[in-house]
């Protein structure tokens, strides 16, 4: 890729299905929101403004430790399709990418380090965005690696802070401690047994949101939810995350419980139902993105409870990132019409599947091995 | 093909939805695939807009606390009040202080309350009390990861606290 030089392996690490739990948790997120003082938030902020921000933080990341071999990509200079990368990446938002026809501001960039899973965003609603993304379910360890890149932005750039307010953000909603903590859930047997909606009620009551996609009809796309803490405020740091790491393990027990339900009640259906998945990944020639997730649900379910032996969890992480609209241009090396990105995803999925050998019952998964893959 | 736009990007081929439930409120958007596919497994989860949307549209009507909030303007942004409501978001951190009976209102009714109680930041060149606050919640966190029995915790705890004492 010619404008997204070596972007460090820490920004697809997280793929790498490591952690407690990866085979349902794939991925924990723990941003912090930090402003600069003297100088308007993201959405009010001037050209100017926004070039400060981004020198102070430039000055400031050639120091940190935390951020050593890192790279500092600046959105306005690269192609569209590349900032859409980083976007399936989850290495910015489409916050940071600006209006789809105007395109970036100036001064929008990330930081991705060579060093440690974190990554900094400047000038999107807030100048700083930092952010650890790991494999699994890792909240607590997140934490700590982006309360460590903090303190060594904290020391060099002036944050905007209120001895009664905390740390001051552009939208109330993230204002105090500015931490928002994130789990990416896979919940397929909550869903088959219809227990998903109270288990979500249920987190909406102790503070927590989630959001899912459905496609519809209201069926759920792909089972997969995330699931973040609502407040910023009034609590520590620590309170957040360990709260949000109880209530996530707690979601996974009634997790695996679905499952056994459906392996005692009806394991026949479940298992048909896997293996029809599997097989259509494997053979189809065109694959929507929804059915692309609905399929891969299906396949991820099979492989956790050990019914499609053979395939890594790491191999559907790595699926679900490259099947993304942006990565099939990137490897065709053109644009794409839909029904061409249906055709290049269901190729892409084939070629992968029959690189990881046939699935059989009785073979054992090898290592999990990292991520090797780089553009 | 069906009928229904995206709400994302306007094409007309809507078929997923992206539901969430944010302070027990559900709101869903429809999606094409293609926004779908991003949105589905985008960075951030969306700030909660349910509660404030409500609460932005019920400020300014109380005459106990909105003398005149149609005339105030933040001096250092020049954010109006009715910018406030309309964006919920604030211009700059000077806003906190032109706004700050509105915000106590709204953060209470937000967070359920109005006091930081994490993080004490340490600006690059602290004052005494600046220096005294932050070297107060690290002893807090050391009593913590004492009684938890986090014995490496305590010892970087220590370290940082002696590193901040005055000699
Ligand atoms: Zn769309
Ligand atoms: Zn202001």
């Amino acid at each position: 890729m010619n404008d997204l030089p070596a972007i460090p392996d820490h920004g697809l690490s997280w793929l790498e299905a490591s952690g407690d739990h990866a085979d349902i948790v794939l991925s924990t997120r723990v941003r912090l929101a930090r402003n600069l003082q003297g100088h308007a938030f993201g959405p009010r902020a001037r050209v100017n403004d926004r070039e400060s921000v981004l020198r102070k933080f430039r000055e400031c990341a050639a120091k940190a430790e935390f951020l050593q071999g890192g790279t500092l990509l600046e959105m306005p200079s690269l192609t569209p399709r590349s900032r859409k990368i980083l976007l399936e990446r989850r290495l910015v938002t489409r916050d940071l990418l600006g209006d789809p026809q105007s395109g970036p501001v100036r001064g929008a960039a990330v930081h991705v380090s060579g060093s440690a899973p974190v990554s900094v965003m400047v000038n999107e609603e807030d100048h700083i965005r930092a952010q650890s993304l790991l494999s699994g379910l890792r909240i607590e360890q997140a934490w700590r690696l982006v309360d460590r890149l903090d303190e060594e932005l904290g020391r060099e750039l002036p944050f905007a802070y209120h001895h009664e307010f905390g740390f001051l953000t552009s939208c109330p909603t993230n204002v105090g401690s500015g931490l928002r903590a994130s789990v990416f859930m896979h919940l397929p047997g909550l869903v088959l047994t219809k227990e998903i909606a109270k288990v979500l009620q249920g987190l909406g009551q102790v503070g927590l949101t989630f959001r899912g996609l459905y496609g519809e009809g209201s069926e759920v796309v792909g089972n997969f939810f995330q699931v973040s803490n609502q407040t910023t405020l009034g609590k520590t740091e620590e309170d957040l995350v360990d709260h949000l790491d109880k209530m996530v393990r707690q979601v996974i027990q009634y997790e695996m419980h679905a499952r056994q339900v459906l392996l005692r009640d009806a394991q026949g259906v479940t298992e048909d139902k896997i293996w029809r998945a599997y097989g259509l990944l494997r053979y189809a020639r065109t694959l929507s993105f929804e059915e692309f997730m609905n399929l891969l649900s299906g396949v991820r379910l099979g492989l956790s409870l050990k019914l499609l032996p053979g395939l890594r969890v790491y191999t559907l992480n790595k699926m679900m990132i490259f099947t993304q609209p942006a990565h099939l241009e990137e490897a065709a090396g053109r644009d794409l019409s839909s029904a061409e990105s249906d055709a290049h995803r269901a190729a892409y999925v084939r070629r992968v599947l029959a690189a990881e050998g046939e699935v059989s019952r009785g073979d054992r998964p090898s290592d999990e091995g990292p991520p090797s893959d780089r553009f | 093909m069906s009928d229904i736009v995206c709400d994302n990007c306007g094409s007309t081929e809507a078929v997923v939805h992206l539901t969430q439930i944010v302070n027990n409120q559900m709101s869903t958007h429809r999606l094409c695939e293609k926004c779908a596919a991003e949105k589905g497994l985008e960075s951030t989860p969306e700030p909660a807009n349910f509660p404030l949307t409500d609460f932005l549209a019920q400020m300014g009507k109380d005459p106990a606390v909105d003398a005149d909030p149609a005339s105030t303007q933040c001096p250092f942004c020049g954010l109006t009040f009715r910018d406030f409501r309309e964006t919920g978001r604030l211009g700059c951190p000077q806003c906190y202080e032109t706004y700050a009976p509105h915000l106590q209102r709204l953060l209470r009714r937000v967070h359920g309350g109005t006091q930081h109680v994490g993080k004490v930041y340490l600006p690059p060149d602290p004052s005494a009390s600046e220096l005294e606050r932050r070297l107060d919640a690290l002893r807090r966190k050391l009593n913590r990861a004492v009684e938890s029995e986090d014995f490496e915790r305590a010892a970087e705890l220590r370290d940082e606290i002696r590193s901040l004492e005055p000699a």
